[in-house]
């Protein structure tokens, strides 16, 4: 990598260009993504929604370095995905919660921290910090089992946190969860990204969510998984969960359904 | 956290029940197998006989074919409790020889299976290369094998516990390296997820993740492994002419006909093998419960 190519990307925080990525399985090749062309600036939350199989958490994957692309450049922060890995450059939320049953909250928090190689008095700091952050002060000696599945993937988040990523990637996260609580924890994201300014992308499969938390929402439609709309989405900084009622965030939303359906096959 | 664990439905009258059926059958089948040679007794001296006198020859009879619950119970009476500890003929001293080659084995064999089995996860060459070469070696009958590294260490001027141990890890390291391979590898893809976008080390991921995982696969194998360890140190000891150990005490009682003795050394070994697989049970029970954050569980052997 040159000096250029790194002074052109410091403002684009994600930087795509012309992937692909196929899965060779039994039935055949299947086209995960074909030329997906994205950029993500520094402090935007952008979401990708779409419905299954449109390639959307695989395209997360692929900016986190979990998947290689077949094909196509993809920089994170200026770097190769592996690279950005690598240098921690970012935290990840996967659909489920993923703690480790032998730890308690607290101890799956600090996970990261001790791996990171933190020492021990940053480590206790941190992670208070942002358990205190997702409203989970109190339960840092409960094992995840003694926690609803709602608090688990905050618990989950604070992980993602605690290591304070600039680049925070979040699959699905409250994809399991129910409606009130789903509500919840939007508005608490919403706040947290506001607060902290990071780039957040957010992979969804629910419109209303997508519409409320992101700057940018790109539509992705399967076979091939590819994008077929970016839809900027720029609702007032203060909005709480009553904009949904209102007319502009109705406009989008029917934008973006709109988009998924002239995406969608229905012969599937 | 104080929870009660799963209260199980008593399992006393069970056992009773069946270990009753047993010594029943048991006595049964003594009239069965010793009447023959009373009943030619009888016939030589030309004695009127009843059955209920039957009954009693065969069950007290001396060298029997199959001796009676009762003298089996008074052989381990005078070969555990009467006997010193330090005597030959003492069961508790043959034991000791037999359980400390039993634990060293399984010690040996626990380390072979643990280390092929990370070595197989985490080296791909000794993953396509190592399995058939375990598997093959299993298929080698014991009791063939035993004698010859018996009399190849003998010939090397080792002999005692070190041989025997061999043939125990021998046989033990098999379920702990199978067992293992699959508990190294059981952690979810999604966690080993989490910990590449840590950009852990792979040693980092091995205590942190795939070690605790294990586990509870891990026990399962030592359980499975630690009584054939006890198989193998007592295969192991036949060879050795019955110098010492529960299975030289078994050869000499089949040399001499003297089926009390054996049947007292198979109890003793049968007792030592059920506890030896209980402690592990509990330990396991201890650990699994830890490493489910203290949440119930139930899987139990």
């Amino acid at each position: 990598m040159n000096l250029a190519s790194t002074n052109t990307a410091t403002n684009n925080v994600v930087e795509v260009k012309e992937v692909c990525l196929d899965f060779h399985t039994k039935d055949g090749v299947v086209k995960a993504l074909s030329n997906v062309d994205l950029s993500i600036n520094a402090g935007e939350f952008v979401s990708f929604i779409g419905p299954s199989g449109c390639g959307k958490t695989t395209l997360m994957r692929v900016l986190a370095d979990l998947e290689k692309p077949t094909s196509g450049s993809v920089l994170v922060n200026g770097m190769s995905p592996a690279e950005a890995r690598k240098q921690r450059a970012y935290g990840y939320v996967f659909q489920a919660p993923a703690l480790l049953p032998w730890r308690t909250v607290q101890d799956n928090v600090l996970l990261p921290l001790e791996i990171m190689g933190y020492n021990k008095d940053q480590r206790q700091k941190l992670a208070q910090e942002y358990l205190q952050l997702v409203s989970l002060s109190g339960f840092e000696a409960k094992y995840p089992w003694q926690l609803s599945g709602g608090m688990q993937q905050r618990v989950s988040i604070a992980r993602a946190l605690s290591v304070e990523p600039q680049l925070l990637f979040m699959d699905e996260p409250f994809g399991a969860l129910d409606e009130i609580t789903r509500d919840h924890l939007n508005d608490q994201l919403l706040r947290l990204w506001q607060q902290t300014k990071k780039t957040v992308v957010f992979v969804t499969h629910s419109i209303p969510e997508a519409v409320f938390l992101s700057s940018r929402i790109v539509v992705m439609s399967p076979r091939p998984g590819r994008i077929i709309d970016i839809i900027d989405c720029n609702l007032p900084a203060d909005r709480t969960l009553d904009i949904r009622e209102s007319p502009e965030f109705l406009a989008i939303a029917q934008r973006v359904r709109a988009g998924l359906a002239a995406g969608h096959n229905y012969d599937d | 956290m104080t929870t009660s664990i799963g209260r199980k439905p008593s399992s006393t009258i069970p056992v009773v029940t069946v270990i009753l059926a047993i010594i029943m059958i048991w006595y049964a089948g003594a009239i069965n197998l010793n009447s023959p040679q009373i009943i030619d007794r009888y016939e030589k001296k030309g004695i009127d006989w009843s059955f209920t006198q039957l009954a009693t020859d065969s069950w007290n009879m001396k060298r029997a074919v199959l001796p009676s619950p009762h003298q089996i119970l008074a052989e381990l009476k005078t070969t555990i409790i009467d006997k010193n500890v330090t005597s030959k003929r003492s069961l508790v001293f043959h034991a000791g020889i037999t359980l400390s080659s039993t634990l060293l084995g399984f010690v040996l064999g626990a380390g072979l299976g643990i280390s092929l089995a990370v070595g197989i996860v985490y080296v791909e060459t000794l993953d396509k290369s190592l399995m058939p070469w375990i598997i093959t070696s299993q298929t080698i009958p014991i009791l063939a094998l035993a004698p010859m590294v018996i009399v190849v260490f003998g010939a090397m001027g080792i002999s005692g516990l070190l041989p025997k141990a061999l043939i125990s890890m021998y046989l033990c390291f098999f379920p702990v390296a199978v067992g293992m391979v699959k508990g190294l590898r059981s952690p979810q893809p999604m966690l080993v997820d989490l910990l590449n976008t840590y950009s852990a080390s792979k040693w980092q991921v091995f205590w942190r993740l795939r070690l605790p995982s294990a586990v509870p696969f891990l026990f399962a194998s030592l359980k499975v492994a630690i009584a054939l360890s006890l198989v193998g140190a007592i295969v192991a000891e036949l060879p050795t002419g019955g110098q010492a150990g529960l299975g030289a005490r078994l050869l000499s009682g089949s040399y001499y006909g003297q089926t009390n003795l054996i049947w007292a050394s198979l109890i003793v070994a049968a007792v030592m093998s059920a506890s030896l697989v209980s402690i592990l049970g509990i330990i396991e029970r201890k650990v699994c419960y830890r490493l489910a954050g203290g949440q119930e569980i139930s899987n139990e052997l």
